[in-house]
């Protein structure tokens, strides 16, 4: 599979990134490459194997006490371990680029 | 007495037994990282109020003839991927330059609550992406062996404040060997943990099934002190593990006679270097010399682990990062008009160029029609990867490796071909892929005075193991 312009332009795009001329070309030649190398794993008939998304869905975890997406003690509302305070208001907006002292504060959002 | 020497055992008692205190400590490294480290660069922040109010609590509990916690007065450095109340952290990157995380890391609150001096923040590639740390925004470091050359990465900081001690131990971050390569090149231990083991919050996401939190030491028995510190479960991460933590500095000393150690000739083929490769056979004859059983086994899909890794890492890297938006913390383009390009912009700007390549990629092979081609090829290929090792754990307790192909490479030179840089990653990110622990001890140097690292494997949550096999090796070596 070949990496074309418009495909740098589509992902970026996805990516939420801009991109100059040049990083795109370069972007091009690298995913190029990467990806001709990444080509390899094709050799292997993978037909009947399972994905793996998650090494703690396969190991470790007590069988009884796995949630239903295969985590140990995920975040459940009578497992009241996972119920924690909020950070203070003043304190979660301590980092914002812009704020008016209650919320964010954004550009205009306009249509693309 | 050299007190920027010490190991951790050793501090410790040195300010228990009243011979210095922590304060003292603490400034005699400071000292030493304000003589070596503009050389070196592996500090990005020092937290200096916050290390001398530890100290000063380290010394009130001495003046009170309190016995001291296992790291209490000991001076450390955290890899500046994991967030610090107070304490600039920005993972190496221009988008978090400003960035005062309101909340501690676990792995750092468990070491602080273990008494740890917290000296500052350590260089790494941005977003932990590299294995140089030519990547980090703010500036290279140095190998301490020999300046002209890499430390690896990414916890090149980590690393090389160790090697140069400028800390006693440090923390590292692992998810395609971060912390075992860079410990290689650097010539000290370097110790990654079974996925699930050590808790990932607060530790900025890289790749959240890949990412691990481990210690860079002196030692194998300091490494193993570390990780009791920081293991266990955390009711905040629901992947870290509830499986009982071991006394692990106690294991130690249980005798490695008639451990079974795997061999696969898959790690020492094609593209190791011919000094590496004498180093690391040299090491197993000395642990055969030690009793252990060495069996030759196959890990036959290992060719295929570097390609699954830069699916895998890449597609759960564009998404985490999604985050970094300009809204909440971070940087934000100034000169944006509307929202959309105010995103843009800042990500732009604020994105170095492996991570936007990365990010790239990793959005590339998650899209709409490559999907099936890439991500979920990668994520069957891991099945087989994973599936390699369980079929050798059949067999042998641990599987012994080069960390990497090659001793330090100068600076410069893999920064323009990724896929060279890449490679580097090639025996330690099928432990990141399969979950199971890895640790990295010295074995030997090259002509040039580089030090070899050798690579320890082992089963899922059996650290014990392989951090026995390692004292051993060390111990004999």
């Amino acid at each position: 599979m070949k990496v074309t312009e418009k495909d740098v332009a589509y992902v970026a795009d996805l990516a939420n990134l801009e991109l100059t001329g040049e990083e795109r070309a370069r972007m091009l030649r690298d995913l190029n490459s990467i990806l001709g190398y990444i080509d390899r794993l094709n050799e292997l008939d993978t037909s009947n194997v399972q994905p793996m998304a998650q090494v703690s869905a396969r190991y470790g975890m007590d069988q009884s006490q796995r949630g239903s997406e295969g985590f140990a003690y995920a975040g459940r509302e009578d497992v009241h371990e996972g119920l924690r305070k909020s950070l203070p208001h003043d304190v979660a907006l301590g980092n914002a680029p812009d704020s008016d002292g209650t919320f964010f504060k954004v550009p205009k959002v306009i249509e693309r | 007495m050299e007190l920027t020497t010490l190991t951790i055992d050793a501090a410790r008692s040195a300010v228990q037994e009243r011979k210095t205190t922590a304060t003292t400590l603490a400034e005699a490294f400071y000292s030493k990282i304000e003589k070596d480290d503009p050389k070196i660069g592996a500090f990005l922040t020092l937290s200096k109020d916050r290390a001398l109010a530890k100290a000063t609590e380290i010394d009130a509990l001495v003046a009170q003839g309190k016995p001291l916690p296992p790291l209490g007065g000991v001076p450390v450095g955290i890899k500046d991927v994991m967030v610090t109340r107070g304490v600039r952290t920005t993972a190496g990157s221009k988008i978090l330059g400003n960035y005062i995380p309101p909340y501690d890391c676990t792995a750092v609150a468990r070491m602080e609550a273990a008494g740890a001096v917290v000296l500052g923040k350590l260089n790494c590639d941005e977003f932990a992406m590299g294995s140089s740390t030519e990547n980090s925004a703010w500036h290279p470091v140095h190998n301490p062996r020999d300046l002209s050359r890499v430390p690896g990465g990414s916890s090149g900081g980590s690393a090389a404040a160790v090697a140069a001690d400028m800390a006693v131990v440090t923390l590292g971050s692992d998810t395609g060997g971060s912390i075992r390569q860079p410990a290689s090149f650097c010539g000290v231990v370097g110790l990654m943990p079974t996925y699930g083991r050590v808790s990932r919050y607060g530790l900025i996401a890289f790749a959240s099934s890949l990412d691990h939190i481990g210690p860079l030491a002196k030692t194998v028995r300091d490494a193993a002190i570390v990780l009791r510190t920081i293991a266990g479960r955390d009711p905040i991460d629901s992947t870290s593990a509830n499986v009982p933590v071991p006394d692990y500095v106690a294991e130690l000393e249980k005798p490695v006679r008639g451990v079974k150690i795997g061999v696969a000739r898959e790690y020492l083929g094609e593209g190791l270097d011919s000094q590496v490769r004498k180093a690391v056979e040299a090491a197993i004859q000395k642990l055969a010399s030690l009793g252990c059983q060495i069996v030759e086994i196959s890990l036959p899909h290992t060719k295929y682990a570097i390609p699954t890794y830069y699916i895998v890492a890449t597609a759960e890297a564009s998404s985490n990062l999604a985050r970094y938006d300009g809204v909440r913390y971070g940087y934000r383009a100034s000169d944006a008009r509307t929202l959309s390009e105010m995103y843009r912009r800042s990500r732009d700007h604020g994105f170095g160029a492996e991570v936007k390549r990365r990010i790239m990629l990793g959005t590339y092979a998650l899209s709409a029609g490559y999907y099936d081609a890439y991500y979920l090829k990668a994520q069957k290929v891991r099945t087989l990867l994973t599936r390699d090792f369980e079929e050798a754990f059949k067999k042998v307790d641990a599987i012994v490796t080069p960390t990497s192909p090659t001793a330090a490479f100068k600076l410069g030179e893999k920064v323009d071909d990724p896929l060279a840089m890449y490679l580097a990653d090639i025996y330690t990110v099928t432990a990141d892929l399969a979950g199971i622990p890895g640790i990295s001890v010295p074995c030997g140097e090259t002509k040039e005075k580089l030090p070899i690292g050798l690579q320890i494997l082992g089963k899922h949550f059996d650290e014990a193991t392989i951090l026995r096999v390692a004292h051993g090796y060390e111990q004999a070596a």
